[in-house]
């Protein structure tokens, strides 16, 4: 019990202090905003601080959604909230923080939503890239594992391929495919994510135990049955470490294949431009929201990982 | 014909033939198994026991001779599902429990469902594992994985079991609780075991036959009935014929690893 | 024996290369005149008139689209990558485009082999500090691992304005993208050693300095190797990347992204570009996999 608290708890201490350690740093060497802004400013950029005070309790409904829409700091309310209020506030994506009961402080979205809708489209695009690199991944590995052959003039090839700096076909897939058609950012990911996953799962493919074969020899089992029963479930480990490499490359392929042209609305674009404006608060929050979406891609093939093999040791 | 499990006549076993570590693995081998005979191959590393023991599985091919199973070849004998095999890893799969574990040559086999699971539950209890069917093999110690590894040899009901130095790896104290096991489960099933050894003791206590082989070329030297008194039990390793057994292997390994010098 | 499995790979990689290229101008062949469609599947125009292709006799319009186009714009033949590697890029200047980006090469790789060292050190260093404190590695490799997820591309210009806009800052960019993978296997291979040979090292009453050196780093050899092949590449992406936001002129980003403003009227070049980062990458890692073979005699199977 205790070392699952500590495993949860070292890090989210070590955020703190990151978090705490930044914003002091910053403060103190006056590092210049262009630089790194604060943690705070960067978190101001995305949400605002609502407080409402029960004080003045002769705002109507109607008023204070108003108030909300005009993005409006400070707002009174009635200090019992009707359903229908509460209803208003959730659909404004505002956080309530409870434990102040005798006014209420309320975090609202500020600037959300286009850094949303820029992530949204940027995560299809990773997500697109990444679902057609491992499946292809998958396919090939499967398919060159059957025949030893293909298999051995074929990995060196993928190997040195995989030393490729992909990143630099980048403007070529934006001339095949269209600088705004999001299928030349796919294009990139996949065949970013395309060897990882392939190379990784070959080698579970192979690298059987000779005992867990000569054990299905003696039970005459065909080949198919082979592959089913023990290549794959055998490979799985590599494969989802395969899968792991390309869930972090898939946002960071899609994010720099835009940095070669993409539509505005793309969340590399969105970066750069509001860089170059010097509005770099709201691009380091629009970094923050890259981050976080690669993380919990990662944290999702994690919990895929767990789910699709509970006997691995890594788990015990 | 005969009735005899298995038969092989001047089996030869060249691995690389033909390059220059040319290796004569097994050279002249004549053995005849009856059904229901428990025949023990030993001698010193490199023999060619577990070469000995593959080819009659059709687990690595002979260079000539032949090698016939249930008056069948090797190979069809396989096709024929008639082996279990057991080796000295117990060789469990760690993606599955144990109980799954035990039905995988069932599965292959198509089994139906409530045939499959009432010889799991059959197989377990026989090995004394009835209450471990959904752990993983990493939760088991080396001894509960081996025995696991019996009952998913036998779950089949097949006519040979083929045994790799199946205890070797396992402390002295187990490895006597796992033989008395064998034996009972052996004297149950009528099955016909072939089984690799490294200690002398082993062989004595559990066989019919010892069969003592030498190395550089791997060989059959002799071939020593044991004939102490069945159903065998802790009783039988202080029986005086048991000593007499033991030294005569003893004598026949020492005498075989003087011809392979 | 060794130096004919050498001139094998050698030999499969210039058949692969041949195969790839004639792939290449077999598909352009495939292709209408204006690349656009399956020759003999495209419209024949005379005039006014349009007639199904030659191909498409009595089928009506059959035109069958190529998935990519293959005019010389968007696949150039080879055989003008080649020549314009030969002929200078700009008027005015006798340099030929093959100094340009030889120079550019070497410069970049002087980047990523700076970077390569910097973050396979600061890796290591990691990676021996996590194998030494459970707390230290469950409090800091969430971030190790979550500090790949920032595009680096934004952090870039950061990095070249702290450490003023030389080769030096593009190198520590490149080492951000190699410390991860080697401090993973770093990590990996320090705690692979079995707990027998812990245990003889603990009945000398080895210290823990000894341990680490005679014990666990040999041990995890094969793993950091293998981690030092991935790194050799990303320093090279690293190196590439941090060129393309920081102004740095010299190195293969930079021309990279000025041929690409220029594609319209010279699409070979930026292909020319691309095959020598490629082969940047690959002299990389074939340095680092000669490293290895010098280095590393053994290999656990599962070190991969």
């Amino acid at each position: 019990m205790s070392d699952t608290m500590e495993r949860y708890l070292a890090p989210v201490i070590i955020l703190v202090i990151i978090l705490i350690a930044w914003e002091g740093l910053v403060a103190t060497l006056q590092i210049e905003q262009f630089l790194l802004p604060r943690p705070t400013i960067i978190l101001s950029n995305l949400f605002q601080v609502v407080h409402l005070s029960p004080a003045d309790t002769t705002a109507t409904d109607e008023e204070l959604q108003n108030a909300l829409k005009g993005n409006q700091l400070v707002v009174t309310i009635p200090a019992k909230a009707s359903p229908h209020l509460t209803e208003a506030l959730t659909s404004a994506a505002i956080i309530r923080l409870p434990w102040f009961n005798s006014s209420l402080l309320l975090l609202q979205g500020k600037n959300l939503s286009p850094i949303l809708q820029a992530a949204w489209y940027t995560l299809k695009e990773a997500l697109g890239g990444f679902i057609i690199g491992c499946g292809a991944g998958i396919v090939v590995a499967l398919v060159t594992s059957r025949w030893v052959g293909t298999r051995e003039a074929l990995m060196p090839f993928a190997i040195a391929a995989n030393s490729m700096p992909i990143i630099a076909f980048a403007p070529i897939a934006n001339n095949w495919f269209g600088i705004d058609n999001p299928f030349s950012k796919m294009f990139i990911v996949a065949i970013m994510v395309f060897f990882p996953v392939m190379i990784n799962l070959v080698r579970g493919l192979t690298q059987v135990d000779a005992n867990s074969l000569e054990l299905m020899r003696s039970y005459a089992a065909g080949d198919f049955e082979i592959i089913r029963k023990l290549r794959i479930p055998n490979a799985l480990p590599y494969l989802f470490n395969g899968l792991k490499i390309a869930a972090a490359l898939s946002m960071i392929g899609a994010v720099v294949g835009e940095y070669f042209g993409g539509p505005r609305i793309a969340l590399g674009v969105f970066i750069t431009q509001e860089a170059a404006l010097f509005r770099f608060s709201s691009a380091w929050a629009a970094i923050i929201i890259a981050c976080m979406m690669g993380i919990t891609l990662y944290l999702i093939i994690i919990l895929l990982e767990r789910l699709a093999m509970p006997w691995h040791v890594s788990f015990r | 014909m005969t009735n005899l499990a298995v038969s092989i006549k001047s089996l030869h076993k060249i691995f690389n033939q033909g390059s220059n570590n040319q290796v004569h693995a097994l050279k002249d081998i004549d053995l005849d198994i009856a059904p229901n005979e428990f025949v023990s191959l030993i001698g010193p590393s490199g023999c060619g026991k577990s070469t000995l023991l593959r080819v009659v599985g059709d687990l690595v091919s002979s260079s000539s001779g032949q090698v016939l199973v249930n008056n069948k070849s090797a190979h069809q004998a396989r096709l024929d599902r008639d082996y279990g095999m057991v080796f000295q890893s117990a060789t469990l799969y760690d993606w599955r429990t144990v109980a799954k574990n035990v039905q995988l040559p069932l599965e292959l086999m198509n089994y139906a469902k409530d045939k499959k699971e009432a010889r799991t539950r059959e197989m377990l209890k026989l090995v004394e594992l009835q209450d471990f069917h959904n752990h993983y093999p990493w939760q088991l110690s080396g001894g509960m994985q081996q025995r696991v590894s019996i009952a998913r040899a036998l779950a089949f009901e097949p006519s040979i079991l083929l045994m790799d130095e199946p205890f070797g790896a396992l402390d002295e104290m187990t490895r006597e609780r796992l033989n008395l096991e064998l034996l009972s489960i052996w004297e149950k099933t009528k099955t016909t075991v072939i089984f690799v050894t490294h200690s002398i003791t082993e062989a004595v206590f559990l066989s019919t036959r010892v069969i003592v082989m030498s190395a550089r070329p791997g060989r059959i030297t002799q071939d020593i009935t044991i004939d102490l008194p069945q159903p065998r039990n802790t009783d039988t390793r202080e029986n005086v014929r048991f000593f007499q057994l033991e030294t005569q292997v003893r004598e026949a390994l020492r005498e075989s690893e003087r011809m392979s010098v | 024996m060794k130096r004919l499995g050498w001139l094998k790979s050698v030999f499969f990689f210039v058949v692969i290369v041949i195969v790839l290229a004639l792939c290449w101008e077999g598909y352009k062949l495939l292709a209408s005149e204006d690349g656009q469609f399956l020759a003999g599947t495209a419209q024949v125009k005379s005039g006014n008139e349009r007639a199904p292709g030659p191909l498409c006799a009595g089928m009506g319009l059959c035109e069958i689209k190529l998935p990519i186009r293959a005019d010389n714009r968007s696949m150039p033949p080879i055989k003008n990558m080649i020549a314009t590697i030969f002929e200078p890029p700009r008027r005015g200047s006798d340099e030929i485009l093959f100094t340009i980006l030889l120079r550019a090469s070497l410069f970049t790789l002087r980047e990523a082999i700076t970077g390569f060292l910097l973050g396979a050190g600061a890796g290591f260093l990691l990676g021996v500090a996590f194998a030494h404190s459970g707390l230290l590695e469950r409090g800091l490799l969430p971030y190790v691992v979550a500090s790949q997820t920032v595009p680096l591309l934004a952090i870039a210009p950061m990095v070249v304005i702290w450490l003023g806009g030389n080769w030096m800052s593009v190198a520590v960019i490149a080492a951000y993208l190699t410390f991860f993978p080697v401090t993973i296997n770093t990590l990996r291979g320090l705690r692979s050693p079995q707990p027998t040979a812990l245990e003889l090292m603990h009945s000398y009453a080895a210290t823990k300095w000894d341990i680490l050196w005679k014990l666990r780093v040999p041990a995890a050899m094969p793993y950091i190797f293998t981690a030092l092949k991935v790194a050799a590449t990303a320093s090279v992406v690293g190196a590439i990347i941090g060129e393309l936001p920081s102004g740095i002129a010299d190195g293969l980003g930079r021309i990279i992204l000025n041929f690409n403003q220029y594609y319209a009227t010279g699409p070979e070049r930026l292909w020319a570009g691309i095959i020598f980062a490629s082969l940047t990458g690959m002299t990389f890692f074939v340095i680092v996999t000669l490293l290895e073979k010098f280095f590393v005699r053994h290999q656990p199977a599962d070190a991969v």
